[in-house]
């Protein structure tokens, strides 16, 4: 308080030191008024100065400003040599506490902790907000009848006015039993049956005798109960137990839980193996099954995370390299191919190919009678001819050694033969075994001496590479045949792509001739084939040498075999009356006859060529845009550049390829039927996005001509009936199981919307 | 026109010849004993040791109950458990009767072999409602053809026998009166060759000889109905729709007569009309004509619907395809052209034989076509899409006319000889091996058909007319409402108006009529394209992969091109794979040969 009063006595010090400098002789000095003068006179001495400046004289007078002096005055106060520093806190803190304090902070606080009032928002955003919510609840409302829309849309039939869903027919018996007796032969009856003791109506027990009948006995339920409760105690110990283990980081430990597990998998599969053999072999199919996966997804490769990481520490540690080889050799090992075995024997199948190209193989075919050129059946019958060879080789392996042989070729590879052959002995010897199991006991028995598991492991892969490959070996038989065939198919086709065969094969060209004197009826097809090439050159000059074999490629089917096969004449028992004194000499003069009738006029050629030019006109056309003389030199007898036509021709778009393209003997014509499109349906309907999806709603016929009355009926039943006579009510929340509340706000939202708007006035406004 | 014998509408009427033989229908609720006794019951009569039979067929035992009851599988859906009724007896045969999933399979007509591309959820329901409606219609079809009592007849040597040694007289000797009586021989030596046409209910014939004598009767009760000589040389004889109406191809013109005798139309524009053929679905009459041209005349409203020019000189060979109604020319170069009246040329071409073509006929499933040639080869082409030949033979004089049956028995007419083969069921074609049936006849064979609904195959010659007994050769079941043999004047008055009323236009004739029910892409891409010129932009066509936005430096430009790279990446290996899948065969095609390739091969010419 003391010292407040010293800094006003102070500031009044300066200002009665202005005064006096100002208005010396206008008041008279005195410093003794008492405080609540000051005011008045201070805002008197402003109106005084406001008056004086109005003279203009010393308007631009600036108030002086005065300093506290050091010293120590009676005025002034100096804390100067006083020692002890000012805190603000004593400046702030009241000398005094006292209740009227408390009130004026808490007045303080209140004013202090309101913040300031924002603006109400825009009008226009207000009512945006209003709306999102109203859309919001009001969808919500709505998406309750999402279901029902749906189900109405997807109904077939929807009666109008709905009804609730009938309730299922209700049985005889219920009927019955709420029934009485009323005519007196009924009441005879039913006492007949009563005095009998005989069931009237069929459910012979009352519902609670069931569920009594149904319900298990206490000691039952007590023992599921116990048993319940320890399996899943044992559940949780034994998840318990996994997580733990999980948790456990030691490698060694992991390491030895692996070899465990291995040998565990070999003592099972050994057991296995005795108990029940096939199984087994189902085992082993599957480990090779998982190799094969192995190889397929490159595991063991070094291309992982831990495989580089070795590598890169492989330099320094040498636990590291070895971990590196031995995911290498893992590698090669998982990933090494298992067909070694058989590749020999296909090897010996190829030789022994070889050995017969003197005489084409279509010169030994089958002669087929009925189905002489459908190809199907042609290539059923030739690997029919394979399968027969294929087993006879088999079953003497020595034999294609005993066949004569004239090429060079041949006699070198005599020497390897015969080590292929004891090879194939042996792993024929091995197969027979493997089809009695008993192989696979003495490998095992030198497995399990094995020290290493992991080798032991390779070692079953590979035994079970083995035994799968011998013992598909029998299958083998029958398929390898089929493999040949196939193998022999595409150059078959190229050779002759309609063959002509015949069940014998004949090995060499004197066997053909012998053929030939047997005089049957396939005697006219050798010759015919043989010189079926002059017969081409003569026909068809496209078809002539390596264009000819392109050609050839390219249309699948032949013309000239299509058109030209032979098969046997008909031994018919009427023959007509003309032909049956000529008849034996019919038969052979009547290739001649027609060859000559027809030698003239080339029936193929004409084709193919209309053919051509059909296909020709009905390919759309190039568009060529050059302009001659533009850029260069134009005029009579100058063309433009090659290079100019190539940039301004317009190639058209290639169409799909046509139906006729493999099929040289037909022409089909690829034309739209523009009347017929006409009354085809051109705009897809709207739920689909693809006309395939369209086409295979409409692929039931609806007619009559198609369905029975039934299904006509059903199939052409219309989508909405009414009843005649009844009111269609709009649909009510209460038909569909609904809460009628759910409705009602919605109502409420439909009917007054202003209302809500109303609302969002009000908030608005506050 | 796919159709197949509605067994729904079916009422089979009773015919005298069948009541003999028809075996009482075993029921469920008798016993097995009588079933066995019903078999035992006197069947037909066996001569010379032979089991030959016209169309009633002996049930063998209780073979075809057991077929219905034992399916397969199943389809219905079996009621929970056995109901028990009021007096505790239990329904032995609970729940519907179970169907055979191959007879099913026969009416589904859905072709689930196509793909179709993802659809949305909405197009899922609607397409297995499709499938639903499919399943429920097909296995009431299956089921109705209970219906279907009779069987086809067959004819079986004893073991070893040749069927074909079996002569006319045999057959008529062995099978009831009512059956010989449908072989007769017309002698009719004066008015030359004859050409001979069945009315579609299989119920009346009629026949011009090439001198100008044309006749129609009831062939049935032998009833004449008109007998005319038309002073001018008869090429071809056809029945219209009904009996009522009977076109001939006389040596100028064509002349439409009803069946008193009395001429009605000369249509002066099918004029030198060598073949007539009907198609009963679209009204048509098709006529090949000396100079070339194929007509088509639409006989409900008298109009020329199409006159073709073949451009292959005189056509004298024509045959209709019934299942497509497709007309087949033979031509003399040896191709056979497929004809519809929409097209101006032919949809297909097919080379048959290196020399003309004498005789073309197809089998009524569509599925088949004979062809004989001066070459002398009989020649079975498949129909469905490739038409390549599916087995040939050489007759000693070549066929100069072919038939089919309505189950597919081929009739081939070699000088005054028949042949008949027979396949092994219905839909298989017949094997060309051995000659199911051959019959002499008294001159040379001018025109042959089978009748329809009846074992008969009438052949007209240069003797006259001889009708044969072909066992098995008819379908047995025939649908009172499309063709009733035995159907009144007013019911055939009925059918006319309905069949009228359901004629098919001329345009619609096409190779694949299943193709009517597709959309027409071309018009749809069209349409889209127009909309999206139009608009400006393709409404259809979605939006380019926009990468989404995400934080952490993680959205930065480099990063946005790298995944936008990614999907590019993607759909370009899709687009790949595609296109790898469509064209396998060329792969195939750089196979290397089986020789290895010599260097000295590049100077081969």
């Amino acid at each position: 308080m003391s010292m407040n009063h010293a800094a006003e006595s102070n500031l009044l010090a300066s200002n009665q030191q202005k005064e006096l400098e100002d208005l010396p002789k206008d008041y008279p000095l005195s410093t003794s008024e008492d405080e609540g003068d000051n005011d008045g006179e201070r805002t008197h001495q402003k109106l005084l100065e406001s008056i004086s400046s109005l003279n203009g004289k010393d308007r631009q007078k600036l108030a002086e400003r005065s300093e506290a002096s050091l010293k120590v005055s009676e005025f002034n106060v100096s804390s100067e040599g006083s020692g002890e520093k000012l805190v603000l806190s004593d400046l702030l803190e009241p000398v005094k506490t006292s209740s009227s304090w408390a009130a004026v902070k808490k007045q303080l606080n209140r004013v202090k902790s309101k913040k300031t009032v924002e603006l109400p928002l825009h009008r226009e955003e207000i009512e945006r907000i209003h709306r999102e919510v109203a859309f919001n609840k009001s969808s919500q409302i709505l998406s309750k009848w999402d279901t029902v829309v749906l189900k109405n849309r997807q109904a077939e039939q929807l009666v109008l006015p709905l009804s609730k869903p009938p309730s299922a027919f209700a049985p005889i018996e219920h009927v019955v039993s709420g029934w009485k007796a009323g005519t007196p032969l009924e009441q005879e009856i039913f006492n007949l049956l009563h005095k009998n003791k005989q069931p009237v109506i069929d459910p012979l027990l009352t519902p609670v005798e069931k569920a009594s009948l149904k319900a298990m006995s206490l000691e039952e339920v007590k023992m599921r109960r116990a048993e319940l409760q320890r399996a899943r105690a044992l559940q949780s110990y034994y998840e318990a137990r996994a997580r733990r283990e999980k948790r456990i980081k030691s490698k060694k430990y992991h390491r030895i839980l692996k070899k465990g597990k291995a040998k565990q998998a070999l003592n099972n599969f050994e057991k296995l193996q005795k108990v029940n053999p096939a199984a087994a072999l189902e085992e082993l199919k599957k480990l090779d099954k998982a190799r094969m996966m192995e190889r397929m997804s490159l595991k063991h490769q070094n291309s992982g995370k831990w495989a580089k990481s070795k590598a890169i520490m492989a330099k320094y540690d040498l636990e590291a390299r070895q971990a590196v080889q031995e995911q290498l050799a893992r590698n090669k090992e998982l990933t090494q191919k298992v067909q070694a075995a058989s590749e020999s024997e296909e090897e010996e199948e190829g030789q022994k190919e070889e050995e017969e190209p003197l005489v084409p193989d279509m010169v030994n075919g089958v002669q087929i009678k009925a189905n002489g050129l459908n190809p199907w059946m042609l290539q059923n019958h030739f690997s029919d001819a394979k399968e027969a060879e294929v087993q006879k080789d088999l079953k003497d392996p020595a034999e294609p050694e005993a066949q004569e042989t004239s090429e060079s070729e041949e006699e070198r590879a005599v020497v390897e033969e015969e080590t292929l052959l004891k090879e194939f002995e042996e792993r024929r010897s091995l197969r027979q075994k493997s089809e009695l199991n008993h192989m696979a006991e003495p490998v095992h028995r030198r497995v399990t001496k094995d020290p290493s598991s992991q080798e032991v492991l390779s070692e079953l892969r590979a035994l079970s590479q083995k035994l799968i490959t011998e013992n598909h070996q029998s299958g083998k038989q029958e398929r390898s045949s089929a493999r040949t065939a196939q193998r022999e198919e595409p150059a078959r086709e190229e050779e002759e792509p309609v063959l002509l065969q015949r069940p014998e094969r004949a090995q060499t060209l004197d066997e053909l001739e012998g053929l030939g004197r047997e005089g049957c009826v396939e005697n006219k097809e050798l010759p015919r084939t043989a010189v079926e090439g002059l017969q081409l050159e003569k026909n068809l000059s496209n078809h002539i040498g390596a264009p000819k074999e392109k050609k050839r490629k390219e249309q699948m089917i032949d013309l000239q075999n299509l058109l030209t096969t032979k098969s046997p004449s008909m031994m018919s028992f009427a023959v007509p009356m003309t032909v049956q004194e000529l008849e034996d000499r019919e038969e052979k003069g009547q290739r001649q006859m027609t060859k000559e009738a027809f030698a003239g006029d080339d029936v193929i050629r004409d084709f193919l060529k209309e053919k051509r030019e059909a296909v020709e006109a009905s390919k759309p056309k190039d568009l060529d845009l050059t302009l001659p003389g533009w850029g260069e030199w134009g005029g009579m007898g100058l063309r433009p550049s090659a290079k100019k036509r190539r940039q301004f021709l317009m190639k058209a778009p290639e169409g799909p390829p046509r139906k006729d393209k493999n099929l040289p003997n037909v022409f089909i014509n690829e034309k739209r039927n523009i009347h017929a499109a006409a009354h085809q349906v051109q705009v897809l309907p709207h739920p689909f996005t693809h006309h395939q999806q369209f086409e295979r709603t409409i692929q039931t016929p609806i007619g009559s001509t198609w369905n029975t009355q039934r299904a006509l009926q059903k199939l052409t039943m219309p989508k909405v009936v009414t009843k005649p006579g009844h009111i269609i009510k709009p649909i009510k929340a209460e038909d569909v199981g609904y809460r009628s509340s759910s409705r009602s706000d919605l109502c409420v939202v439909q009917r007054n919307p202003k209302r809500l708007s109303i609302h969002h006035k009000k908030t608005s406004g506050e | 026109m796919e159709t197949v014998p509605k067994p729904g509408s079916n009422v089979p009427p009773k015919k005298e010849r069948l009541q003999a033989k028809k075996k009482k229908p075993r029921r469920y609720w008798e016993q097995e004993t009588t079933g066995t006794a019903a078999g035992a019951s006197p069947g037909p009569p066996r001569k010379r040791k032979r089991n030959r039979e016209l169309r009633p067929q002996k049930p063998k035992k209780n073979d075809t109950s057991k077929k219905f009851r034992i399916s397969k599988k199943p389809r219905e859906l079996k009621s929970p458990g056995p109901q028990r009724s009021l007096s505790g007896a239990q329904d032995p045969f609970a729940g519907p009767a179970p169907v055979s999933v191959e007879v099913v399979q026969k009416y589904c007509r859905i072709d689930k072999s196509k793909e179709v591309p993802h659809p949305k959820t909405k197009t899922r329901s609607r397409l297995a409602a499709a499938e639903a409606q499919e399943e429920e219609t097909s296995v009431r079809a299956a089921r109705s053809e209970l219906l279907l009592a009779e069987e086809p007849g067959f004819l079986e040597g004893e073991d070893g026998e040749d069927t074909a040694k079996i002569r006319q007289a045999d057959i008529v000797e062995a099978v009831d009166i009512a059956s010989a009586a449908k072989h007769f021989d017309l002698n009719l030596r004066q008015f030359g060759p004859y050409r001979l046409n069945y009315s579609s209910t299989g119920r009346h014939l009629a026949f011009g000889g090439r001198r100008g004598h044309v006749a129609a009767l009831d062939w049935v009760t032998k009833k004449l109905m008109c007998e005319i000589n038309v002073m001018e040389a008869v090429r071809d004889v056809r029945f219209l729709h009904s009996e009522t109406l009977l076109a001939v191809a006389q040596n100028r013109w064509l002349h439409i007569y009803d069946n008193q005798g009395i001429e009605l139309h000369c249509v002066r524009r099918c004029d030198r009309a060598t073949r007539l053929e009907f198609l009963p679905f679209h009204f048509l009459l098709a006529t090949a004509s000396e100079t070339g041209f194929l007509t088509y005349l639409d006989v409900s409203v008298g109009k020329i619907v199409a006159a073709l020019n073949a451009r292959a000189g005189r056509l004298s060979v024509m045959t209709q395809n019934p299942y497509n109604a497709v007309i087949h020319l033979g031509h003399s170069n040896g191709t056979v052209s497929l004809w519809s009246p929409a097209m101006k040329e032919p949809l297909a071409k097919i080379l048959c034989h290196r020399g003309g073509v004498r005789a073309v006929a197809v089998d009524p499933t569509g599925t088949h076509m004979a062809t004989s040639g001066l070459d002398h080869q009989l020649k079975l082409f498949d129909l469905r899409g490739t038409f390549q030949p599916l087995s040939a033979r050489t007759l000693p004089q070549g066929a100069g006319h072919l038939a089919f049956s309505q189950r597919g028995l081929l009739a081939a007419g070699m000088g005054d000889v028949v042949n008949i083969w027979a396949g092994q069921g219905k839909a298989s074609p017949p094997s060309l091996e051995q000659p199911y049936l051959t019959h002499r006849l008294s001159g040379h064979v001018h025109g042959l058909q089978f009748c329809p609904y009846e074992d008969v195959l009438g052949v007209g010659h240069s003797g006259g007319i001889t009708s044969m007994l072909v066992p098995g050769s008819a379908e047995p079941n025939f649908d009172g409402l499309e063709s009733n043999p035995y159907r009144s004047r007013k019911q055939r008055q009925e059918w006319e108006v309905k069949a009228l009323l359901e004629k098919v236009p001329a345009e619609l004739i096409c190779l694949d009529p299943r193709a009517l029910a597709e959309v027409d892409v071309v018009s749809l891409e069209q349409a889209k394209k127009e909309r999206a010129e139009r608009l400006g932009y393709d409404p259809d066509a979605t939006a380019p992969f926009q990468p989404k936005l995400k934080q952490k430096g993680r959205s930065s430009t480099a990063s946005l091109v790298k995944r936008k790279r990614k999907v590019m990446d993607q759909e370009h290996r899709d687009k790949v794979r595609q296109s790898l899948e469509q064209q396998p065969q060329k792969q195939e095609k750089a196979k290397p040969t089986g020789a290895r390739p010599s260097a000295l091969d590049r100077f081969v010419r």
